[in-house]
């Protein structure tokens, strides 16, 4: 099932909690809503869903305006933020809540849970309501199927297996899928294309390389983890960062910058032109993240590796790599 | 969910308590007070009474309530400490037997002190037409709101404040004053103007122990009414209680809503340890035992107990037409009538109740005043329903008078707000993911209630028609006025028999009230079990 969305916004009151959103979502592709909370995701897919009526715009699946169509007539599968199952039913009694010719046994192997139908909801852990949840939802064989932070609530090394294992499902069943999410591997890791919220807008729209290779605003840049950006005054191809220059391909004139803390190169040994101290160095397994002072600008990040990390106090002369400097585009809405 | 069609569903639910409360509440107790600011026509045939000594019974009313009421938490608190603090062999059913009396009649609880303390009583000391006797009644009748209510939150402190005081230095004492008692205040105020609203407002007890120099309002109301055929005089008085009650209920609610909530965890009781605690325990047990079971036992006994030693013959005098002239049939017939009424008016108060409270959960405007207008009938004296109906009722364009529905209607009404009070925090705390989950699932609007909301509700559903069922059989004060002289109910039967003199009269009543006991009782502890631990709802 193909899902287009032409330009929907719902108010509250004066809140905008969409303001003009435009998607298109092509059949068997899976794509994530990323964004903060706050941010919109979940509302878009409660307008999708039926459950939110917009205040303007249009929701059309697979050529067909839906956008009056009440919930339970839209063939669309939802599974809820925290599972919402229904405690009165047993496993087997949600799943077939939906459908009641489900094919039970097979929808629970299918999410690795056999034999689980007559337990009750209350005795299953967190990661086996989020399995029922899932069942539950593709029961009716809905075309589209839209997840609302499947994994919120989950610890982290369940998150990493099961968002292999969704991504694994999605591709065998074909279906259409549409996920919110907050955090950022989630999505790369489940979604074909990814697209940023921002305040009830799309920030950014592409794959989940693209999106992070070369983010679209400074908003996104910060919301993807990234904190040494800047504006910089570019000149005859250099750039003026408060953390020192650096040569890029823009245009003159001022431009937000991203210094990746990959590109940050710290040395001992040989002066530089520009020297800071190491205020903070935190052991990350693969490497040494480490926080710089530089005299008049905001604090550095930089990715060392563990055998020459500098450690906390030192003076470090820091040179920036022109690979790992990203342009970003000026006026950005954020 | 669908933004067009549920207000004006929830509109169309909203009429039908509207409707109710507007027909059975409203207009008879409006009624009533237009008559006692002397509008409408005056009543054939009634002189206008003077008010004689409003005062003096206002006074009465408001002490013996303060007495009863304090004197209530000083023997109740305890048993609430008990009871939610340790983990004792039975205490499921010592909780089950506490709630005993607060489901009986007053009827039943005026008979069963009259056979312990009344002429020829089992302690042998006469103490009915004193003070004392209407004191020990209430008392009776309300530890179970203290326990119920106190008991509740004082099971689900965090002791780790107490323990945290204790190693901060404070004594045990010390630590009882400044951290429980403070956490427990809330709900000792909510128990305590309960307490105080069903004293004040108390008939059956007064009226059956009292003897002719006690009254409340409310027994003065039914004495100028149904003695007196002072009407006007009634109607004032009832206006001065509906009024009363109006303030009391407003304090309350302004009390309430500034009140903390204590921080709850779930209860864990422990065993009881050292001789001080097991000797705490064994005196409140020992109280409990003595004061809730002593005088139903006696009311058992006093069935049996003939002159000639025990015997069936008060039972089997229920059966049979000549043996009392009070009655105008077979006393046990009453039996039949009290069941046909409650169960129409268990129907009644659920599809009223269910609707009131499936609208609350919605949100919109005038829910505020909607849920106040809910509770009124709590805050009204059943006397004044009662007048009201029968000065209201009785006329076109709605004469009720002959309808076999008029007592249900009465019982209702009264039932009503408990059943909203049962079922609302449980429909509340329903995740409203649960109704949206279920449309995407491809539920239709109209059936989500049934498919999501009933099977989530209905224990307490099943518990509040308990409640409801015991409520509508044990009904006194409106039942009183309006129950056809030919067709009484069990309470009234038991009221006409405990005013006539003679054994075989007292007897006989002896024998219903342990019959309405075992009713109400079995109602309320049957459908008691169903509902889920720990789930919401008031009383």
């Amino acid at each position: 099932m193909s899902l287009s969305v032409s330009g929907v916004s719902v108010r509250f009151g004066s809140f905008a909690a969409l303001a003009d959103v435009e998607l298109e979502v092509a059949e068997h592709e899976v794509v994530a809503v990323l964004g903060p909370s706050g941010s919109g995701k979940s509302t878009l897919l409660r307008v999708v869903a039926g459950l939110q009526e917009p205040s303007a715009g249009r929701v059309v699946l697979d050529g067909v305006d839906v956008t009056k169509v009440p919930p339970h007539r839209r063939g669309v599968g939802l599974m809820f933020q925290d599972h919402a199952l229904f405690t009165h039913k047993d496993v087997a009694g949600n799943i077939r809540f939906g459908n009641a010719w489900a094919d039970v046994a097979s929808l629970l192997s299918l999410v690795g849970l056999p034999d689980a139908g007559p337990r009750a909801v209350v005795t299953l852990s967190g990661g086996e309501q989020q399995r029922v949840a899932l069942a539950r939802a593709l029961a009716p064989s809905p075309k589209l199927l839209m997840l609302d932070e499947p994994l919120g609530q989950l610890d982290r090394e369940l998150r990493e297996r099961l968002v292999v294992e969704l991504r694994r499902l999605f591709v065998r069943l074909g279906t259409t899928v549409l996920a919110v999410t907050h955090d950022q591997r989630e999505a790369f890791a489940l979604a074909d294309r990814v697209v940023v919220m921002a305040g009830g807008r799309i920030a950014q729209v592409g794959t989940p390389r693209d999106v992070w290779e070369q983010p679209a605003s400074e908003f996104v840049a910060r919301f993807l983890g990234f904190t040494n950006v800047a504006t910089a005054s570019v000149e005859a191809g250099t750039a003026a960062t408060p953390w020192g220059r650096v040569a890029v391909p823009a245009a003159p004139g001022p431009h937000p910058v991203l210094v990746r803390p990959a590109g940050v190169l710290l040395s001992v040994d040989d002066p530089g032109d520009v020297t800071g101290v190491v205020e903070v160095a935190t052991f990350a397994g693969e490497r040494v993240e480490v926080l710089v002072r530089i005299d008049g600008a905001p604090l550095l990040e930089a990715h060392c590796p563990v055998v020459s990390a500098p450690t906390v106090g030192e003076t470090v002369a820091v040179r920036l790599d022109p690979a790992q400097i990203v342009v970003l585009p000026r006026n950005s809405s954020e | 969910m669908d933004p067009d069609g549920a207000p004006l569903r929830t509109r169309l639910l909203a009429l039908v308590p509207l409707a109710f409360l507007g027909v059975f509440f409203v207009y008879p107790v409006g009624t009533l007070v237009a008559i006692g600011l002397g509008f409408g026509e005056p009543i054939p045939g009634v002189p206008g009474g003077s008010l004689g000594d409003v005062g003096g019974v206002l006074w009465f009313t408001v002490w013996q309530a303060v007495a009863s009421t304090v004197l209530t938490l000083v023997v109740a608190l305890p048993g609430a400490a008990v009871l939610a603090r340790f983990r004792l062999p039975f205490s499921g059913l010592v909780r089950a037997l506490v709630t005993v009396p607060f489901v009986l009649p007053t009827v039943v609880v005026g008979a069963a002190f009259l056979a312990l303390i009344g002429p020829d009583g089992l302690l042998g000391v006469e103490l009915d037409r004193t003070v004392w006797a209407i004191l020990a009644a209430h008392v009776f009748f309300n530890y179970a709101v203290v326990v119920r209510i106190v008991g509740s939150v004082w099971a689900q402190l965090d002791r780790r404040s107490v323990e945290a005081a204790r190693v901060l230095g404070a004594s045990r004492p010390r630590a009882f004053l400044r951290v429980t008692l403070p956490a427990l205040r809330p709900a000792i105020a909510a128990a305590s103007s309960v307490v105080f609203l069903f004293t004040f407002t108390s008939f059956g007890i007064v009226q059956i122990l009292g003897g002719p120099s006690y009254a409340t309002l409310e027994v003065e109301i039914y004495r100028r009414t149904v003695y007196l055929l002072d009407l006007s005089g009634a109607a004032v008085l009832s206006m001065v209680q509906f009024a009363a009650v109006a303030v009391l209920l407003a304090v309350d609610a302004a009390l309430t809503g500034r009140q903390r909530a204590a921080r709850l965890v779930p209860a864990s009781p422990r065993s009881p340890r050292g001789f001080g605690e097991w000797a705490f325990v064994g005196v409140n047990l020992v109280v409990l035992v003595g004061l809730l079971l002593t005088p139903l036992a006696v009311l058992v006994e006093r069935s049996f107990a003939t002159s000639d030693g025990y015997g069936l013959t008060y039972w089997r005098a229920l059966t049979s037409a000549d043996a009392s002239s009070v009655l105008p049939a077979p006393a046990l017939e009453t039996v039949g009538t009290s069941l046909r009424y409650a169960v129409t008016a268990t129907l009644l108060a659920l599809v009223v109740g269910i609707c009131a409270a499936v609208v609350l959960t919605r949100p919109g405007r005038l829910r505020g005043a909607f849920g106040l207008l809910l509770m009124l009938p709590l805050g009204t004296s059943a006397v004044t329903v009662g007048f009201g109906f029968l000065v209201a009722l009785d006329e076109p364009p709605l004469d009720l008078r002959d309808s076999a529905l008029l007592v249900p209607f009465a019982q209702a009404l009264v039932a009503v707000p408990f059943v909203v009070r049962a079922v609302l925090p449980v429909l509340r705390a329903i995740d409203n993911r649960l109704r949206e989950a279920a449309a995407v699932l491809g539920t239709p609007p109209g059936r989500v209630w049934w498919r999501v909301d009933l099977p989530l509700v209905w224990r307490s559903l099943a518990a509040a028609a308990g409640f409801a069922f015991a409520i509508s059989l044990g009904e006194f004060g409106a039942t009183v006025f309006i129950a056809r002289a030919d067709n009484p109910t069990i309470p009234v039967a038991i009221a006409q028999l405990l005013g006539r003199p003679g054994e075989v009269n007292s007897g006989q009543a002896m024998a219903l009230a342990t019959i309405l006991m075992v009713l109400c009782a079995a109602s309320l502890i049957a459908l008691d079990r169903l509902r889920p631990t720990g789930a919401g709802g008031e009383l």
